[in-house]
């Protein structure tokens, strides 16, 4: 079982090991979030266990258009911020084309985080090869801080329920999940990203689920 | 109720507690679906519940501020939660209480770390026995950690009051309204040691040591109150591991 800790736990008394999640007074160490406390040789750093999607630059995610306005589109993105889309970041979108017909409210979309000012206005963009506006499929709204989880160790995780299942998925950082191809196995996926998120803190998850896409493959056929 | 003729009888309480006892606690946590962090408390007579919402874009903008978070706290007592019903509604009293928990826990919130947002914590009294208000920082600091706030460390509140001239911790009913004093504290509680006091409020006399004694009295019993705050938070990761096992 691995450690937790809770705010103010002190973690070290070399600041210069102080990574994710901590914050450094006075020479000491101290977490600054619940979370799995980890160490390695340079740092130490605590993964959260809960919390808000806290964008950064770079990011895949999935939002939700909520505004149409003359310069681009506000999107929804699960965190305390709204998300701004310019047009000039959307390639569909094509002069004499509507805004609203591009991207209506409610629209969902994989974009990309591209940058944040220091007031924390968000920008994103579509200018990448996965992004795209979602007409089909399912998704999937988990708590943001077990998105690494799904994704797993360099994406074993989520190679494991690609390949075991044969569905589509986009992993959003802010927590919200695309998942397409043949309905009962989407919905295998679904429960399966449940239980991920439900026992994100538990050791062996990868084994389990693989056992469990299985047994449950098994069941329908 | 009316006053008794005696607060210490053999060196025990009306409650049979000792001077340095704390009432029966019980913390549960999770337990609102809806909010990002809850808490449920009892500490003896009083049955609290947090909620914690956030960080969330602020509403109505002019509250907003460009560099930090913006903290609201809101206490309030249910109108079945003392004797003679309460009017609902903010009054002088809860109004004040609001103030003075929502100042302590700003300076435990980091909250550089989100701009222009909010996080609200709401913490509702069901029944009221004296120290509601500790009781609320206690489940309030809780549901913090559950929402997953980055904070600088936990709070942990405790009261102490005077009666018959002796100090007693974590005073119940009768001994608040017939007391010669009462004090309540939150300490700030980081690395398993108390570093600060975040809120200090007084009604009554009290001599200058006998403060001092009452700040000790206060940091032994917060100490035990953070403790279960630990356990009880902790308590939920366990219970996800023997699920699945």
């Amino acid at each position: 079982m691995r450690k937790i800790v809770l705010p103010g736990d002190l973690l070290a008394s070399n600041p210069k090991l102080a990574g994710y999640g901590t914050y450094v007074e006075g020479d000491k160490v101290y977490a600054r979030i619940i979370g799995i406390y980890e160490q390695t040789d340079n740092s130490i750093r605590v993964i959260p266990l809960k919390g808000k999607y806290n964008p950064s630059a770079g990011d895949t995610i999935i939002g939700i258009v909520r505004e149409v306005i003359s310069n681009g589109w506000n999107v929804d993105i699960n965190s305390p911020y709204q998300a701004f889309l310019p047009v000039s970041e959307n390639p569909e979108a094509k002069p004499g084309k509507k805004l609203n017909e591009v991207l209506d409210i409610g629209d969902a979309i994989i974009a990309k985080v591209m940058s944040i000012d220091p007031r924390m206005r968000v920008t994103i963009t579509m200018k990448d090869k996965i992004c795209r506006a979602i007409r089909f499929g399912r998704i999937v709204a988990i708590n943001p801080a077990r998105v690494p989880r799904v994704i797993g160790k360099k994406g074993s995780m989520i190679k494991l329920i690609k390949s075991e299942l044969d569905v589509q998925i986009v992993v959003g950082q802010n927590g919200l999940i695309w998942l397409n191809g043949d309905r009962k196995k989407v919905a295998i996926a679904e429960e399966v990203i449940y239980i991920i998120e439900e026992e994100a803190h538990t050791d062996g998850l990868t084994d389990r689920v693989g056992e469990f896409i299985r047994r449950r493959k098994n069941v329908q056929t | 109720m009316s006053r008794p003729d005696k607060f210490i009888i053999d060196g025990k309480r009306l409650d049979g507690r000792l001077p340095d006892q704390l009432r029966p606690i019980k913390i549960e946590v999770d337990v609102l679906k809806r909010a990002d962090g809850s808490c449920y408390i009892e500490m003896g007579k009083n049955k609290v519940v947090a909620a914690v919402y956030g960080p969330r874009e602020a509403f109505p903008r002019h509250i907003q501020d460009p560099s930090k978070v913006v903290v609201r706290y809101r206490y309030n007592m249910a109108p079945f939660s003392v004797e003679e019903r309460k009017r609902p509604g903010p009054d002088r009293r809860s109004i004040e209480i609001s103030k003075v928990s929502k100042e302590a826990f700003e300076a435990v919130i980091m909250k550089e770390l989100f701009p222009r947002s909010v996080v609200d914590i709401f913490v509702e009294v069901l029944q009221a026995d004296a120290g509601s208000r500790t009781a609320c920082i206690n489940a309030a600091s809780v549901a913090l950690v559950d929402a997953g706030i980055p904070m600088k460390g936990m709070l942990t509140s405790v009261a102490v009051a005077k009666v018959d001239g002796v100090l007693v911790l974590d005073p119940m009913k009768e001994e608040d309204n017939f007391g010669e004093a009462d004090m309540p504290f939150a300490f700030l509680i980081r690395g398993g040691k108390i570093e600060s006091v975040a809120l200090l409020q007084m009604d009554g006399r009290m001599t200058r040591t006998e403060i001092k004694e009452a700040l000790n009295l206060a940091k032994k019993g917060a100490m035990e109150i953070y403790n279960l705050q630990r356990e009880a938070i902790m308590k939920q990761f366990v219970e996800g591991g023997e699920e699945n096992a």
